[in-house]
């Protein structure tokens, strides 16, 4: 195999960081998350590395179980995303007609709404709880999932091997599973990695909104919307965790581009 | 009697393969095994692929392939021991004692010298005849085995004759020398059927003629039966069964050499073309969605058992949608499939599994009739499990059966379709419909993708398969060459109609239809000034009626 380019492992070493730390958050976090232990908006210092919040809770716990939250919440909605839209394109495309037309429409009436509105009154009128967040973070973006699995699957049901698989009387599951999604794939896991991105984003804008993560528990959005008085005052306490999800899109941003890369001599571009 | 020319005692011989990644083990290619071979006599060795039966040919010659290793028994020829004798002693023997007729004629003669010169050169070199002497000599081997031109044959290079006069040239090459013994291996295996005639029996006389004895090696008992006095079948490197030709051929012990006669049996085409037809199209009519008109008009076609129908006409001629209606993947709007004696159901949705599984298809790429990220095996095996159940260990074992069928090996079960070259993709594809062992097989254009070399071996393994398998196929193409070869029975297909329908030899014969003609009047000739030809001939012909019995002779091509 070919050395893997230095921007693609900047980005694996960072987000393997952000990962391991959310991981092992319990272990690294010196302090508890919601535990108070000094002043308001104290500046950096030994025993606060990046000084305190807006209530005088460690800003360095707080980022690193914040971290944890983002991160969680934005896989399982990924997974979600991804098992719902890969499942129905897949579907639509293999079985074709008018099973097709009906979801696809259906997929282009709800991405026809700005997706922020509609999480917002949803989440107006449900309750929010963490499952409840995630189901429609994912939801909303598996109608990505959808189109980009359906017109790669589109290309691939028309192959040969396919119609021999029909013609072998393969049943939905086995075209499905074993001829299109392994030849779907990697255009599939490219397109995941974005919509990680894209989920991180939206549960931060989300929460930075009030109606993500709930306090007591932290986010990254919600660390921001915490502290953003203090930056009237020149404190950065609110930048620190921008920086963060900043810096976690871009260095998983860098490995997706590497995946899809790698795979563009498959057919199935990207959207959204 | 007194006089035994060969005897191999007790041979045995051993190879070093060299697995990826372990140490290299010395694996016994040939075990035990003894013959004796008297002047003037043919002895056949006969198996599949990897029975050892080159390996032991080439040891009358007191040579190993590369790596291979003659570890036991003995080997006299003429009394004197070639077994570990040193190589002064068999440079004397190999070349002018014993001589040698290779598979790959093509491959065994030097493209820039003229065949002449290699013809003689062996027997020059061992001071066998003075030049005169040998140039004489073959030239009457030439005229013995039906060379044309006899005199001036030698002067042409290799690449001016055709494969079945190089291989007849080669055999003359290997007579030259007034040899003892001739190993023939499996001279006609890479000639088309009627090449492969006038070869064995150009070289049958010439054996005769000379009293020679040979050891003729071959995978064909049909052909071993027409030449050898003695047969010895041999599996695995191993002796099954030895004894004369004529106690083989009709009172084989070994069940091994039972299957081996039945199977070749099976192959006398004469014997099917009788009974019930395995498919019978009725009145089919077909178009596709939003079309106005038939693609197919009214289609009426049989495929008796065992035979080939082969669906010829030009692109948008409607075979490949005639193809996807006997599959059930475009329902016709009239008109009945039979098969099997039952009507099918039109529509792929209503058909039985058995159905499905009696009906197979092999397509024109085999690039993408298969899954990229599937194995070999599984391609192969998936059939076998969906089929009949077969797992684990059994499949694999059938797989690997398989594999044998379509001549690849073992090796290629883990391998990924990325990893076949072209011919091997479209075998694989082969043993994937085998798998199935169905009564019919569809081949649509199966060969056009591949270059002819390539896709001569395919005919010619859907031919040995149609044999063994007694199955069926109907074979869609455009090219008359393939058509030559494989069919027993053609229909042409213009414009979705069908123009005519019937035995090779009575299509293939004139008077023609005006697009037959042009069909045929289509396949390039090697030969310059063809296409002006060609052209001005279908200009006075075409597009008005030809004239009855005025119809041009067919163009020889093969």
């Amino acid at each position: 195999m070919r050395r893997t380019p230095l921007p693609t492992l900047i980005g694996l070493v960072v987000a393997a960081a952000f990962f391991l730390t959310a991981l092992l958050a319990p272990l690294i976090a010196p302090y508890g998350m919601s535990e108070i232990v000094g002043d308001v908006w104290e500046p950096a210092s030994a025993a606060h590395w990046l000084g305190t919040d807006n209530i005088g809770r460690d800003l360095l716990s707080r980022l690193i179980f914040g971290g944890r939250t983002t991160i969680f919440v934005a896989l399982v909605a990924t997974a979600v995303a991804f098992a719902v839209g890969a499942a129905f394109g897949l579907f639509a495309a293999v079985v074709g007609g008018w099973v097709d037309l009906l979801l696809s429409r259906f997929v282009d009436l709800v991405m026809s709404i700005p997706s922020l509105i509609f999480a917002l009154v949803v989440l107006s009128v449900m309750p929010v709880t963490t499952p409840v967040l995630i189901m429609v973070i994912g939801l909303l973006e598996s109608t990505r999932m959808y189109r980009l699995s359906r017109a790669v699957a589109v290309d691939l049901a028309v192959m040969d091997f396919v119609e021999a698989a029909r013609l072998r009387g393969e049943g939905l599951r086995w075209v499905i599973v074993r001829e299109i999604l392994p030849n779907a794939l990697s255009p599939l896991i490219a397109e995941m990695g974005m919509r990680f991105i894209f989920v991180v984003l939206f549960i931060s804008t989300l929460s930075f909104l009030g109606i993500g993560i709930q306090p007591p528990n932290a986010d990254w959005g919600g660390i921001v919307k915490e502290n953003k008085d203090g930056i009237v005052y020149g404190i950065p306490a609110a930048l620190l965790p921008a920086v963060a999800i900043a810096a976690l899109a871009i260095s998983v941003n860098l490995v997706a581009d590497w995946i899809l890369e790698r795979t563009t001599s498959l057919k199935g571009g990207r959207n959204g | 009697m007194d006089e035994m020319l060969l005897e191999i005692e007790d041979l045995k011989i051993q190879a070093t393969s060299y697995p990826p990644g372990e140490r290299p083990q010395r694996i016994t290619i040939v075990d035990g095994v003894s013959l004796r071979l008297e002047k003037g006599k043919v002895i056949g060795l006969i198996g599949e692929s990897g029975a050892g039966k080159s390996t032991i040919g080439l040891s009358a010659m007191g040579y190993g392939r590369g790596g291979v290793k003659l570890v036991g028994g003995s080997i006299r020829l003429n009394g004197q021991e070639l077994r570990r004798a040193p190589s002064r002693v068999l440079r004397g023997v190999r070349g002018s004692q014993v001589t040698y007729v290779a598979q790959s004629a093509a491959a065994g003669f030097n493209p820039s010298r003229k065949l002449i010169e290699q013809v003689i050169e062996a027997t020059l070199e061992h001071g066998r005849m003075s030049r005169p002497e040998a140039i004489e000599r073959a030239i009457d081997l030439f005229r013995r085995l039906d060379l044309p031109d006899s005199e001036t044959f030698g002067q042409r290079y290799p690449h001016q004759v055709s494969g079945g006069q190089l291989q007849r040239a080669m055999t003359a090459m290997a007579l030259c020398p007034k040899p003892d013994l001739v190993v023939f291996d499996e001279p006609t295996t890479a000639l088309d059927v009627t090449t492969q005639l006038g070869v064995l029996s150009a070289i049958k006389r010439a054996i005769r003629d000379f009293e020679v004895a040979a050891i003729y090696i071959t995978h064909d008992l049909a052909v071993v039966a027409q030449i050898a006095d003695d047969i010895m079948v041999l599996r695995g490197g191993e002796m099954v069964e030895y004894g004369t030709c004529d106690q083989i051929i009709n009172n084989p012990r070994e069940q091994y050499t039972r299957d081996l006669v039945s199977a070749t049996n099976g192959e006398d085409p004469e014997i099917h073309p009788e009974g019930e037809p395995v498919l019978t199209i009725r009145n089919v009519c077909a178009r596709y969605r939003g079309l106005a008109e038939d693609v197919v008009k009214d289609i009426n076609l049989e495929v008796p058992p065992g035979t080939t129908l082969a669906v010829v006409g030009e692109s948008g001629s409607g075979k490949s949608t005639l193809a996807r209606v006997i599959t059930g993947l475009l329902p016709p709007h009239t008109g009945e499939v039979i098969f099997d004696g039952s009507t099918l159901s039109p529509a792929l949705k209503g058909r039985s599994k058995q159905d499905l599984q009696e009906l197979q298809m092999i397509y024109q790429m085999a690039d993408v009739a298969m899954n990229p990220r599937q194995t070999v095996g599984t391609i192969i095996g998936r059939p076998l499990e969906f089929y009949f159940g077969h797992k684990g260990k059994e499949r694999r074992l059938r797989v690997i059966e398989l594999l044998d069928k379509i001549e690849l090996g073992e090796e290629f079960i883990d391998r990924y379709p990325a990893e076949l070259s072209g011919g091997q993709k479209q075998r694989v594809c082969i043993a994937r419909a085998l798998a199935a062992s169905p009564k019919l097989i569809i081949c649509d254009e199966v060969t056009s993708a591949l270059d002819p070399l390539v896709a001569k071996g395919i005919l010619k393994l859907l031919r040995d398969l149609q044999k063994r398998e007694g199955v069926s196929y109907i074979f869609i193409t455009h090219d008359i060459a393939a058509v030559r070869e494989v069919a027993d029975t053609i229909a042409v297909l213009y414009q979705g109609e069908l123009v005519r329908y019937g035995g090779k030899a009575e299509v293939l014969a004139p008077p023609y239809d005006d697009y037959t003609e042009l069909l045929l009047r289509s396949v390039p000739e090697m030969r310059i000034g063809w296409l002006e030809d060609t052209l001005s001939a279908l200009e006075a012909h075409l597009p008005c009626q030809a004239p009855e019995g005025a119809a041009p002779e067919m163009s020889a091509t093969d």
